[in-house]
C-alpha cells in the first residue's frame, strides 16, 4: 500500500515526472535561445514560471462556464499523470501490467487536447473558441497517423503491453535499427509528437502572434500554471514514449538509465531542431500534411510490417 | 509575502499596450527583446494575452479613445500587477503636449511603478529600468 503511494506520487509518479518535464522545458528554452543566438534564460526557468503562476490571482471572465473552466485543467493534468504512470512503471515490472495498457496509453494521451478544447470552449472568448476548433482540426488529423505509427511496432512486437515491448527489445535490439518498417512508423510518430505538443511548426491552436494564445487566452494563475505542468510532464512523457517504442526501450538501474537517459535527450534535441527551423504553418497547410504525407508515411510502414519487414 | 516577490522578479511576463505611440517606443521595446539585449536572460517574456501577464507596458500618448481601453486591461490583469510607462508620451505627451485628443498623463488613471523617460528611451534605459524594478519587487 504504502509502496503504491510512493509510486503514484514521488517515483515514477507525479513528482519525478513534474520535476524532469519542467527540466525538459527549460532545456527547450535555453536551446532554443542558443540557436537565435541569445543568452537565454537560466535552466529552472521553468520552475520560476510555474511557481509564480501558482502564486498569482484567478481572473474569472465575464461570461465563462465556471464548471468546465475550472476543471479542465484538472482532467488534463489527471490525464497525463495516468499515462506517464502506466509508461514509467512498465520497465519498473514489464509484466505486472494488463495487456492492452498500450492502448489506454494512447487514450489517456488524447485526454490532454480534450481538456484544452473544454478549456477553450468554456472561457467565453471568440478567439480562444477559435484557438479551440483548431485545436479540433489538429486531433482528427494527428491522430490516425500516430495510431497506425504505434501498431506498426505493435504488429512487429506481436503484444499489446507495454512490457513486451522492453522485453522484445532486449532480445533482439532496437525496433527502429533493425526493421524497416519502424523507420517509417518513428518518422511519422516524431512529427506527431509536435502536433501533440503544439510546437511549432504546429502550434497553430496557440498562435501567440495571431490569436494571442488561442486556447489558453483567458486562464490565468494556478490554472494557466496547470495548463502549464501539463505541456512539461507531456514534454518529458512523448519523447520517452518515443525512445521506449521504437528505439530499446528506457530503463532506470545502473548503465541502462544513463543510456536510456541520453537516447531521450537526443528525441528532446531532434524536437528542439525541427522547431527551431521551422515557421509556423497555416491550418489547412497542416490538416493536408498530416493526411496526405504523414499518413503516406504510416501506412507504407504498416504495409511493410504486414509482408513481414 | 516575501517569497511571492522574489519569485515574481525572476519572472515578469509583459504585456505591451500601444495606446496611440508614433511607434518607436514600441521598436525599442522590440529591440530589447532581440539576440543583443535579450531580456530573456532576466525570464522576462512578452505574452500574447494580458491574463497571463505580470507587467503592463504602456507606450505612447493616452488618447480620449485609448482610455477607456487602457482601463479595461488594466482590470483585467490578475494581482500582483506593475504598469511600466515607457517614452515621454505616457509621462506628459512629448510632442503630442496640450493636444485636444489628450486624455492626461498616464499616472492620473492607473497607478504606475516605473517611468523610462526619453523619446524613444534606449534599450539599455529600458533594461536598466526594469532592473530598478526587480530591486523595488524585494
Ligand atoms: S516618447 Fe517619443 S518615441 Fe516614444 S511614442 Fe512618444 S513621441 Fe514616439
Amino acid at each position: 500500500m504504502n509502496n503504491t503511494l510512493f509510486s503514484f506520487l514521488v517515483f515514477p509518479g507525479f513528482l519525478f515526472i513534474a520535476v524532469i518535464g519542467l527540466l525538459f522545458m527549460g532545456i527547450d528554452r535555453k536551446l532554443s535561445a542558443r540557436f537565435q543566438w541569445r543568452m537565454g534564460p537560466p535552466l529552472w526557468q521553468p520552475f520560476v514560471d510555474f511557481m509564480k503562476l501558482l502564486s498569482k490571482e484567478v481572473v474569472l471572465p465575464k461570461n465563462v462556464n465556471k464548471p468546465m473552466f475550472f476543471l479542465s485543467p484538472l482532467m488534463g493534468l489527471s490525464g497525463v499523470i495516468v499515462a506517464s504512470l502506466l509508461l514509467f512503471r512498465a520497465p519498473l515490472n514489464p509484466q505486472g501490467a494488463f495487456i492492452g495498457d498500450l492502448v489506454v496509453f494512447i487514450y489517456l494521451l488524447l485526454l490532454i487536447p480534450l481538456s484544452v478544447i473544454l478549456g477553450a470552449s468554456s472561457s467565453g472568448n471568440p478567439l480562444s473558441s477559435v484557438g479551440g476548433s483548431r485545436e479540433i482540426k489538429m486531433v482528427l488529423s494527428y491522430e490516425l497517423p500516430f495510431i497506425l505509427a504505434i501498431f506498426t511496432a505493435v504488429l512487429k512486437v506481436g503484444s499489446l503491453r507495454m512490457g513486451d515491448f522492453l522485453l522484445y527489445q532486449s532480445q533482439r535490439g532496437a525496433l527502429f535499427l533493425t526493421s524497416p518498417s519502424c523507420v517509417f512508423a518513428f518518422v511519422a510518430a516524431f512529427l506527431v509528437i509536435h502536433a501533440k505538443l503544439a510546437l511549432a511548426p504546429f502550434d497553430i491552436p496557440e498562435a501567440e502572434t495571431e490569436i494571442m494564445g488561442g486556447t489558453l487566452i483567458e486562464y490565468s494563475g494556478p490554472l494557466l500554471a496547470l495548463f502549464y505542468l501539463v505541456r512539461a510532464i507531456l514534454y518529458f512523457t512523448l519523447t520517452a514514449f518515443l525512445v521506449f517504442i521504437f528505439w530499446g526501450g528506457i530503463t532506470f538501474t545502473g548503465w541502462g538509465a544513463v543510456l536510456s537517459l541520453l537516447k531521450i535527450l537526443l528525441v528532446l534535441f531532434l524536437v528542439i531542431v525541427v522547431k527551431n527551423i521551422n515557421p509556423r504553418i497555416r491550418i489547412d497547410q497542416a490538416v493536408r500534411f498530416f493526411w496526405t504525407r504523414v499518413f503516406v508515411l504510416s501506412i507504407i510502414g504498416m504495409g511493410l510490417a504486414i509482408i513481414g519487414w | 509575502m516575501g517569497w511571492k516577490e522574489k519569485i515574481l522578479r525572476r519572472s515578469l511576463w509583459v504585456y505591451h499596450l500601444g495606446t496611440g505611440a508614433c511607434n518607436n517606443c514600441d521598436i525599442e521595446i522590440l529591440d530589447v527583446l532581440t539576440p543583443r539585449h535579450d531580456a530573456e536572460r532576466f525570464g522576462i517574456k512578452l505574452v500574447g494575452s494580458v491574463r497571463h501577464a505580470d507587467v503592463l507596458l504602456v507606450t505612447g500618448v493616452i488618447t480620449r479613445k485609448c482610455l477607456p481601453r487602457v482601463l479595461r486591461v488594466y482590470e483585467q490583469m490578475p494581482e500582483p500587477r506593475v504598469v511600466v510607462a515607457i517614452g515621454a508620451c505616457p509621462m506628459e505627451g512629448c510632442v503630442f503636449k496640450g493636444s485636444y485628443n489628450q486624455a492626461g498623463p498616464l499616472d492620473k488613471i492607473v497607478p504606475v511603478s516605473l517611468y523610462i523617460p526619453g523619446c524613444p528611451p534606449k534599450p539599455e534605459a529600458i533594461i536598466a529600468g526594469v532592473a530598478k524594478l526587480m530591486e523595488t519587487l524585494k
